[in-house]
């Protein structure tokens, strides 16, 4: 008979030793729930938002002005339908649900990652629409003032900086992600939540154990915290600039950073 | 005195515009010949500001037409991209775009609307802003500017265009006194090689010097449309005397 730890380090020492493999694919399996939904769901929020500020216009044709008006309805309620519920069960509905009202054996996992996204996507369409009213609508006026469309104007002036703005917010998604993922345990995701309870089980050690996955969940925050400040640091550019010396009209390809004049990718010369 | 045909560039008919129940622009009338400056004056709130703005429907007009040499602008472009490319337009808040660099923000327009090429279009952009005194600053972002480079750069976006006409609503208001004069010489600089100008501005020293043609705007109307010597020195409207009168005074 194997003799068992005594104390609170020894087991913490020994639990880490016997169950790594458990807590590392936990730990791997929330992380990738946590980016993948992140990510979808910012691409949904970006969707949502731009679709959510099209400028309808008393000149426009009465078919166009209603079927954006619908869009936006629709929209517009999965926002407050999956924001004001709890994604626990947001969980068992669409796990379950798939199943028994249209069949669909979808995996847990995929489950998983269904709900992550579109509970993201909900929140993140708020944030998009908040950074793209927050550009000042000068902008949007001189990009329109020089020919753009509305869609160009978007793209190249207004999403660029909305993005920036809510970076902190995209940050607080993830991180809420990372933590709230813990809810799939419901319906059988193994991430680290599940993981850890299966290992709590079978010494009925759950305080040693869940100090060790409250440390993990810290690191995996504190880390993409601290990642997405220095992303954000980058996005910001250069905060000084190179006066450009001399006639840069003499040989205008010398005077460009990063080869941006006659560089490599003009592909019409 | 700028040379004149008789086919006018621009063209202002019967323009009504109305926010809500409240009737702003009250049937104004003019025209715009090439190379003539025309400044618009008059009382903060009368309606200038909307008036250009109808003039690239930025502003949807309530009633009435814009015509561009001659052709009713709406009836003549499906899309009105290719027309506002040819009507530029400088700001009062400069609105340059605050994610490029002073390089990309006066080619952005010539890549996506007149679909140059990249080299070309940064050629042709740099030509302008060395016009305006800014090449030296392609690099640069606008938040690092002061606000008359902010402005010479908005001029130098406008013109990259190689618009037809250029639109500028009080371009030296936002600016503190020290940097007028810059902006200011840039105009007339513009002025001197036959650009077509029109401009709402309180410069009236500018005005009188640069302007073929002076309108004074009055709760919604053109109360006087004359050149600047007979505007400042006998209008004909004496809501313009007593207008001018009280900006001399306030001075
Ligand atoms: N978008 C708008 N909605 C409602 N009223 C407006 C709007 N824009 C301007 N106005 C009103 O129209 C009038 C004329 O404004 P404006 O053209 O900006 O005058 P100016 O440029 O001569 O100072 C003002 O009374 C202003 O309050
Ligand atoms: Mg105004």
């Amino acid at each position: 008979m194997e003799t068992m730890p005594t104390g609170f380090l020894s087991w913490v020492i020994f639990l880490l030793d016997k169950y790594w493999v458990l807590f590392l694919k936990g730990a791997g399996v929330t992380l990738l729930l946590a980016l993948v939904g992140t990510f979808i769901g910012c691409i949904i929020g970006l969707v949502v938002g731009v679709i959510q500020t099209i400028p309808v216009n008393k000149n426009d044709t009465l078919l166009k002005r209603h079927s954006i008006g619908l869009v936006k309805w629709l929209l517009s309620a999965y926002v407050e339908i999956f924001r004001g519920t709890p994604m626990i069960v947001q969980a068992m509905v669409v796990y379950y649900g798939s199943m028994s009202m249209f069949n669909i054996d979808m995996s847990a996992m995929f489950a998983g990652f269904l709900v992550v996204s579109i509970n993201t996507g909900a929140y993140m369409a708020e944030s998009v629409r908040g950074g793209i009213i927050s550009v000042d609508d000068g902008q949007r006026e001189a990009a329109v003032a020089i020919g753009m469309t509305h869609f160009q104007a978007m793209f190249a002036v207004i999403l660029p900086q909305a993005l920036r703005n809510i970076m902190p917010q995209i940050g607080n998604n993830l991180i809420i992600n990372i933590k709230d993922t813990s809810v799939l345990n419901v319906i059988s995701v193994t991430e680290l939540y599940f993981s850890s309870k299966s290992a709590a089980g079978v010494y009925y050690r759950y305080f040693e154990v869940f100090f060790i996955t409250c440390v993990i969940y810290f690191v995996m925050t504190f880390t993409a915290s601290r990642l997405l400040r220095i992303w954000e640091k980058k996005m910001d550019g250069p905060s000084d600039y190179q006066l450009v010396e001399g006639d840069p009209m003499q040989d205008p390809c010398g005077y460009f950073q990063h080869g941006t004049v006659g560089g490599k990718d003009n592909g019409n010369d | 005195m700028a040379m004149t045909n008789n086919e006018p560039l621009l063209e202002v008919k019967d323009l009504h515009k109305s926010f809500g129940q409240r009737e702003i622009l009250k049937g104004i009338n003019f025209k715009v010949h090439k190379g003539e400056v025309i400044c618009i004056i008059g009382k903060s709130g009368s309606g200038k500001s909307t008036m250009i703005r109808c003039v690239n429907f930025l502003e949807t007009l309530t009633s009435g037409a814009i015509c561009y040499q001659g052709k009713n602008v709406l009836d003549e472009f499906k899309e009105l991209s290719l027309y506002r490319t040819k009507v530029g337009m400088v700001f009062q808040s400069f609105n340059l775009f605050n994610n490029m660099t002073v390089l990309d923000n006066c080619t952005v327009g010539q890549t996506k609307v007149l679909r140059k090429g990249k080299e070309e279009a940064q050629q042709n952009a740099l030509k302008y802003l060395q016009h305006v005194g800014m090449a030296n600053y392609i690099n640069a972002k606008p938040h690092q500017l002061s606000g008359g480079q902010k402005q010479r750069v908005a001029i130098a976006r406008a013109l990259a265009l190689e618009p037809e006409i250029l639109l500028m609503d009080e371009p030296t208001s936002a600016l503190d006194s020290e940097m007028v004069g810059e902006v200011l010489q840039i105009m007339r600089q513009l002025a001197a090689e036959g650009m077509t100008m029109l401009i709402v501005t309180h410069e009236m020293a500018f005005a009188r010097d640069v302007a073929s043609q002076v309108i004074f705007v009055d709760e919604g109307i053109i109360a006087e449309m004359n050149p600047p010597e007979i505007v400042f020195k006998a209008p004909e409207n004496e809501r313009t005397a007593e207008f001018l009168a009280r900006f001399n005074n306030g001075r």
